[in-house]
């Protein structure tokens, strides 16, 4: 079931589009389902699918196409790392090895403790600001020198008495 | 958004955000017409008017009046193009904006008034207009300094084309990595529609033009015109065969226009000033001036916007120089699909179109990488080779296969386990892409690669065993996994 709230999200993007378009949404409604459930779940694709008139498939090639997409569970905070050219001049691979020497995980894995997922990532598109990386898809870290990733890493950490973000 | 709504860790998270002081608040542009008078703060409506915004929009439409005086009532105007004014007729837009000689900024560098006057503006049906700000080719991170700092330069260049093509729906498409600036362009809307300067008879002329945005999700390819098309409408960023080209079959089979961003925003500076004031900014044929993101090993990375035709030198020190007092070693002057180029003939280009294209390479995008003397070129070149093959589609054989026997190459070469035929093969194989595929990524991958052996040769070279030394030889490079897992750099 998509939630009223959800739903009201939903129907913001699909007005974006040509009446018998709908699908152009998908998208969109996707990226809504991941920020409020975390990832696209099979029965998420499903609701998405039935709400835009789209095959199930369809949806499912959406999800696997896209970089962004988890497709299953991942840590509270998804870290992408950018390591391509641009920051790997300016220690975009070293902060990545890092994080992973910190975190004690590799590179597409999560912290026991489900509080970090680390991911390498392809161009991020904030090459001036090398080191780059992305917190949960939305929010862009610039300058990343080691000090500033246990500053981050050691903020994030911390608030444990709010480890159930509320995701509504 | 679980971020958002944990206050304490929103609060950590800001410490991070960019502030746009050293990537574009520098004061070390020259001549700027997009990035000028910037701050961070005053990306706003208000302060976009009061820059002198939306004047270029009240011109063509023939609405006089300052900001927040929109004309009085719609009924007393005249059809599009005989606004309460005198207007200007979207045919002497194309002109002017053919005679400022601007060139696309995504990477192509056609130019605009003619790719504009292809649109067919007798079409009945619907046709659309489309951004693309899926700005993804490494080292360019410009046209999210403009939409994050102003956005509106944007929105009117979007409405001043589309009145020039008859056009009355249009769509932004957003790097989805920038998330946050797909939110701030989206607000930005909001203001302008808000205004009556989007929607239904803008300003009370009888022209309608309405502007959503859209967001990618990690996708190089979606930068591709096509691919952008397919995504748009819901699919697969998989590139189309062209012809049919966007301009006849575009967006839901509809005659389409796509232009950059940075395109766009220069828009409102030409209609204002004149095509002729915008050319001679620059130099003929490159007119105006150019946002170049400048990357790696420099002292001050960032958006310069300078004319073109600029000296790479100068641009250069705009940026500090080479970083820690190295020597300049090698520089990709448009994005990472551009051909590498040598110090010696970096520092003897102009920054343009023309003169970059001269010295073997392109322009591109204009994101400039800079490399000093202690880079290693496998390495780099390994790390490009990973992105190509990674962010291949999958659609056109020699580019899904042949990606990957790239990289798996220059990955040996650079473990140290290259063969002496290596440098021969990967140079067939990069032939072997080139021109061969539906889209110009395989030719993206196939290009650096040929740079980079042609211009340093020698250094693929050294790492390669001499030939007796060289055991494994029998060893399928489609034995090594690929995956998510593989680390490239």
């Amino acid at each position: 079931m998509i939630s009223e709230k959800t739903a009201a999200r939903f129907a913001r993007e699909t007005a974006k589009y040509p009446a018998d378009q709908k699908q152009s949404a998908v998208m969109a409604c996707l990226a809504i389902i991941q920020a409020e459930a975390g990832f696209v779940s099979a029965e998420s694709e499903q609701l998405v699918a039935n709400y835009l008139g789209m095959p199930p498939i369809a949806v499912h090639e959406v999800t696997t196409f896209y970089n962004m997409y988890n497709q299953r569970p991942v840590g509270r905070y998804k870290l992408n790392v950018c390591t391509n050219l641009p920051c790997q001049l300016r220690g975009g691979s070293d902060a990545l090895k890092y994080l992973e020497s910190k975190l004690g995980v590799v590179m597409g894995q999560t912290t026991p403790d489900g509080c970090f997922t680390l991911q390498q990532s392809e161009c991020l598109g904030a090459c001036a600001d090398a080191p780059v990386l992305l917190v949960n898809d939305l929010t862009m870290c610039s300058f990343m020198s080691h000090e500033k990733l246990d500053q981050l890493i050691d903020g994030l950490q911390i608030p444990e008495g709010n480890s159930h973000a509320s995701s509504e | 958004m679980q971020v958002v709504n944990d206050h304490a860790a929103a609060s950590v998270l800001a410490q991070f955000a960019a502030t746009g002081v050293q990537s574009c608040f520098h004061g070390r542009h020259i001549e700027p017409q997009i990035l000028a008078g910037l701050n961070g703060r005053n990306w706003r409506l208000a302060d976009y008017e009061a820059r002198g915004g939306y004047q270029a929009l009240r011109k063509i439409l023939g609405v006089s009046g300052s900001p927040g005086q929109s004309a009085s009532s719609a009924g007393d105007l005249a059809d599009v193009g005989g606004g309460g004014g005198a207007g200007i007729t979207p045919d002497q837009v194309i002109t002017e904006i053919k005679a400022s000689g601007l060139r696309g900024r995504g990477g192509a560098g056609f130019p605009t008034g003619l790719k504009w006057s292809f649109m067919p503006r007798q079409f009945p049906g619907q046709k659309y207009l489309v951004c693309n700000s899926d700005e993804g080719e490494p080292g360019t991170c410009k046209d999210r300094d403009i939409m994050q700092y102003n956005p509106h330069s944007v929105i009117e260049g979007m409405a001043i084309a589309a009145y020039a093509m008859g056009i009355s729906v249009a769509y932004n498409y957003i790097h989805g990595e920038i998330f946050a600036t797909y939110l701030r362009f989206e607000e930005a809307l909001e203001e302008a529609r808000a205004a009556g300067l989007l929607g239904d008879r803008i300003l009370g002329s009888g022209f309608s033009f309405h502007l959503y945005a859209a967001h990618g999700f990690g996708a190089y390819i979606c930068g591709e015109e096509t691919a952008l098309l397919e995504s748009l409408e819901g699919k697969k960023g998989q590139p189309r065969f062209k012809p049919p080209f966007p301009a006849s079959f575009g967006l839901y089979g509809k005659p389409t226009t796509i232009n950059n961003t940075e395109t766009f925003a220069a828009v409102p500076w030409i209609i204002r000033n004149g095509g002729q004031a915008f050319l001679e900014v620059g130099k003929p044929n490159n007119g105006g001036t150019k946002i170049y993101s400048v990357s790696g090993d420099v002292e001050s990375p960032g958006n310069y916007e300078v004319p073109l035709g600029t000296p790479f030198a100068k641009l250069l020190e705009l940026a500090g120089g080479v970083r820690k007092g190295r020597t300049l070693k090698a520089v990709i002057p448009g994005g990472s699909s551009a051909p590498v180029l040598p110090a010696s003939i970096m520092m003897e280009c102009t920054m343009d179109y023309d003169s970059i294209a001269k010295a073997g390479s392109m322009l591109g995008s204009g994101a400039v990488i800079v490399m000093d003397d202690s880079r290693c070129m496998v390495e780099s070149l390994k790390r490009l080779s990973y992105f190509y093959m990674h962010e291949s589609c999958g659609q056109c054989t020699p580019c899904r296969e042949g990606t990957g026997w790239l990289w798996r190459m220059v990955d040996r070469i650079h473990r140290g386990h290259g063969k002496q035929t290596d440098l021969d093969l990967l140079n067939s194989v990069a032939d072997n892409i080139q021109g061969r595929t539906i889209c110009a990524l395989g030719d993206a991958a196939a290009m650096p690669v040929r740079a980079m052996i042609k211009h340093f040769r020698h250094e693929f070279e050294a790492m390669i065993p001499p030939a007796a030394a060289s055991a494994a030889t029998t060893i399928p490079a489609s034995h090594q996994a690929v995956g998510s897992h593989v680390r490239s750099a």
